[in-house]
């Protein structure tokens, strides 16, 4: 080594990276929204140049895409909007007490797709026994049962093995899809589709189809903001997310909240199943809950456990899914343009986490040289 | 005249909203032991990190050997033959002393026989104690820190710096550590040592610079200054360094601990049939080389810790009974009437929550009252304010997240919170380890304020002249065995030395 001298280094390097942490909220807030408001444009820019229209033509599209013509008294396109919203939130309300708990990755997608099933099943097996409203109370009861078994699974396995969740959930993601795809494969005969079914859905409200599902994830943003803020179990969760050791230092019992919180995340799991059979599809296939479930774990990760901005978040992603879909539509573009698209969003979002927690210094003026 | 081995300039080093170092100059001879000296935060390690390459300053240049360097790596700091000893070792602990002391050097060949050999001349040369072959996992913290600077003396350094290098040792291994920097700096070496130990400052450096809340306050030669002038750079004010000791009163068993057996997840014994009283209106010094079992002990006694055998005892003096708690959760400890308060070692990662603000982290002993399924802050609000305004912490607020407070006030809050409790036993583990001056003795005080209350503390302790200092009875653990039990106020550190070093069957009586 002493030989081999290392060459010197004569100049300073160009730039270095320091960390910060003297934003105040909105300084961090206008970073965020600045790069959403960057995301969109670029979303339109790349949707010009595939699609060739102009900026104003695209901006059009997908303005009307989401909302309609609101000029001319049409709803319709809104209630979709506020419905596809509804189901994406509940899903990242469901997973946030889990994520809050520092569970990154708790199932979402398959306790989704067990409620579902839960719900088609009552509405096929048991639509013309039941009454009603009966019928409706056993649909809720069986699809949240179906949710929280699905999470107790892995969370039991977890407090008592220490087994790693992120792996066991995503198995028990296989398991519900294979498990859908063989009633399907049942029920469905040859076509392997289950036809809309009429008994057990959720009623109309004035013309209005998804108005229960609305109402009931607004219910549960509101429910879940105080569980999470002003609960005993809601501070547990977080003790034991931020420190095990501390929770336990305290007198927590850290397989007991474990367990619980997981079985409640998968019960809400579980309703958001139900929204999407009982609400929206009547209906049930592999694909019902679609990848939601992971772009949930993005929301609830960019609302920072708080459910009114994960609401605000949702929209923004909604958003974008039915806007550039239109426009990719009217291209004759397939769906996967408006995933690429918000996945761009997304990943930029993630970035600019960067420039909230570091600043970058550049190469200083060479005071020094002679 | 000497040969100027570091000299820095003006350099600043900005963290967030925290200056770590502001204008910092400093010069740094051949052949002579600098100390850095400085409270916990005063920026000393920031400032040795620029040198090492581990941080570059944001202002302000570095010259070695009167030439303006750039240094943004430790290989660069390397090349100007600059070998910083961290604190915290880094080492691989399955390999050898030779096979780390190599690792990542560009020899050309890879011959472990002729690097030993080296090894071993670097040994003999400098009086090290090293068998180069020997494992890193079955070494003790002195022999890894003999590993760590024959690595550096390895790469060619003839600039070396020693973060805290005492903080883990003896004093017997304290002074064969002098013992070499000496003879190092005969050799013509620069040695730069960071320390907040005044009396090792004194007793080894040529100079000593003082760094102040990152800001560089002067340098003076140690054959010319005193304790007390150290003292007043390092503060910034006249202080006395005296802890009050009063006489024990209605001294009587509060804790008994009988023969403690624990062994950790892989089947090692970390406690070994320990047994002891601790008693109320007195404050119990447990000292011992870091790591002997302290923290098992006093997690055993809070219902943290499996334990093989044995039994702990607690004296009610409320009703005169007495209750086993062993075996016990600390939730199922205080349901029984035990008040039992404890100030663990890992602040931030066990007493307290970092993410969560003041009033929030004083609710983690509190939040379960009430019926309701609803916390109630409003109680939990009044004790942060009023812990805020007593222990003098400085916060931007209560809602400020605790882990951004600096290491004093953080302590604070968690001391404060367990003694708001009125405890009948305090364990405290290293409750002023980073801290400063004043905070450390604001916390000697509240312990002592505990124990005139008829509180049973039990102090785990590091440096020697605190616990002889504060302490009534002193019990000395080793290896997870109780070594022996001093009378505080006619013990010496060589004593207390002796018995940290104990181990194995020497250490039953």
């Amino acid at each position: 080594m002493k030989d081999k001298a290392v060459a010197k280094k004569k100049h300073e390097p160009l730039f270095h990276v320091v960390k910060r942490d003297d934003l105040a909220w909105w300084q961090v807030w206008l970073i965020r929204g600045f790069t959403i408001v960057l995301g969109v444009l670029l979303v339109i820019f790349f949707s010009m140049m595939i699609t060739g229209k102009s900026f104003d033509k695209t901006f059009d599209i997908m303005f009307r895409g989401v909302f309609g013509r609101l000029m001319k008294g049409s709803t319709t396109m809104l209630w979709k909007y506020l419905q596809e919203i509804a189901i994406l939130l509940s899903l990242a309300l469901a997973l946030t007490p889990a994520f809050k708990m520092k569970f990154w990755n708790c199932g979402a997608e398959g306790q989704a797709l067990m409620g579902g099933l839960a719900s088609i099943m009552c509405m096929i097996e048991l639509g013309d026994r039941l009454s009603y409203p009966v019928l409706i109370c056993v649909i809720a009861i069986t699809s949240i049962l179906a949710g929280a078994i699905w999470g107790l699974i892995p969370a039991i396995f977890k407090a008592l093995f220490g087994t790693n969740e992120t792996l066991f959930t995503l198995m028990m993601n296989y398991i519900a899809t294979q498990i859908i795809a063989y009633y399907v494969y049942i029920k469905g005969g040859g076509s392997n589709v289950i036809n809309p079914v009429e008994a057990g859905n959720f009623p109309k409200v004035g013309n209005n189809d998804y108005f229960v599902n609305i109402v009931v994830v607004a219910a549960i943003t509101l429910i879940m903001y105080i569980y999470l803020r002003s609960s005993k179990q809601g501070y547990e969760i977080s003790v034991v997310g931020e420190s095990q050791n501390t929770a336990r230092y305290i007198g927590i019992n850290v397989k007991k909240v474990i367990i619980r919180t997981m079985v409640i995340s998968g019960a809400l799991c579980g309703v958001t199943g139900m929204l999407l059979v009982a609400g929206k599809d009547h209906s049930i296939n592999v694909n019902s809950v679609g990848g939601q479930g992971f772009t949930a774990i993005l929301i609830s990760w960019l609302g920072q456990f708080n459910p009114f901005i994960m609401a605000i978040m949702t929209a923004i992603v909604v958003f974008l899914r039915i806007g550039v879909a239109k426009v990719a539509d009217t291209a004759l573009l397939n769906s996967s343009f408006s995933e690429i698209m918000v996945g761009l969003v997304i990943l930029m979002l993630v970035g600019c986490e960067f420039f909230v927690r570091y600043s970058i210094k550049f190469k200083r003026k060479k005071e020094a040289k002679a | 005249m000497k040969q100027c081995a570091i000299e820095l300039k003006n350099i600043t080093k900005v963290f967030g909203k925290v200056v770590a170092n502001k204008n910092v100059n400093l010069t740094a001879y051949r052949g002579e032991i600098l100390s850095i000296l400085g409270e916990n935060g005063s920026g000393k390690t920031t400032l040795m990190n620029m040198i090492s390459g581990i941080y570059f300053p944001d202002e302000g240049q570095i010259c070695i050997d009167g030439e303006e360097a750039v240094i943004t790596s430790p290989k660069d700091a390397f090349a100007y033959k600059i070998g910083m000893i961290h604190q915290h070792f880094k080492l691989v602990e399955a390999f050898s002393a030779a096979e780390n002391i190599i690792l990542g050097l560009d020899e050309g060949k890879y011959d472990l026989k002729a690097s030993t050999e080296k090894i071993r001349a670097i040994s003999e040369q400098y009086g090290f104690d090293l068998d180069p072959e020997k494992k890193i996992y079955t070494m003790s913290v002195s022999e890894k820190q003999t590993v760590e600077i024959v690595k550096v003396l390895y790469r060619g350094a003839d600039i070396l710096i020693l973060d805290e290098p005492t903080a883990v040792l003896t004093p017997q291994e304290i002074e064969k550590l002098f013992a070499i920097l000496r003879r190092m700096r005969e050799d013509g070496k620069c040695i730069v040592i960071i320390t907040h130990k005044l009396h090792e400052v004194l007793s080894l450096s040529d100079r000593v610079s003082v760094l102040r809340k990152g800001e560089y306050v002067g340098t003076v030669k140690t054959a010319e200054t005193s304790e007390s002038e150290l003292t007043e750079m390092m503060v910034g004010k006249k202080i006395s360094l005296n802890i009050d000791r009063s006489e024990p009163q209605n001294v009587e068993p509060r804790l008994v601990v009988e023969a403690l057996d624990c062994c950790d997840r892989s089947g090692v014994k970390v406690l070994d049939n320990v047994s002891f009283t601790a008693n109320a209106g007195e404050i119990l010094g447990i000292a011992g080389i870091a790591g002997s079992g302290q923290r098992e002990l006093l997690e055993a006694i809070a219902g943290l810790q499996q334990l093989q055998n044995g039994s702990i005892f607690y004296h009610n003096p409320k009703t005169g009974t007495v209750e086993e708690l062993r075996g016990k959760t600390p939730l199922q400890i205080r349901e029984l009437g035990v008040r039992l308060s404890f100030v663990p070692e890992d602040r931030l990662g066990m007493g307290l929550v970092g993410n969560m603000d003041i009033t929030d982290n004083m609710m983690l002993r509190s939040y379960r009252k009430g019926r309701g399924v609803f916390v109630e802050r409003k109680a939990p609000k009044e004790l942060a304010k009023s812990i805020i305004e007593t222990l003098e912490v400085v916060t931007p607020g209560a809602t400020t997240p605790v882990r951004r407070l600096s290491g004093g006030n953080v302590q604070k809050v968690l001391v404060g919170r367990e003694i708001s409790a009125s405890p009948t036993v305090l364990m405290a583990a290293y409750p002023v380890r980073g801290l400063d001056i004043n905070s450390s003795y604001l916390i000697y005080n509240l312990l002592n304020e505990q124990k005139k209350k008829g509180v049973a503390v039990v102090f785990v302790g590091e440096d020697l002249d605190v616990l002889i200092e504060l302490c009534d009875r002193i019990m000395v653990i080793g290896s997870g065995r109780i070594t022996g039990v001093v009378d505080g106020r006619n013990t010496t550190k060589e004593e207390i030395g002796l018995l940290m070093t104990k181990t194995g069957e020497e250490g039953e009586k």
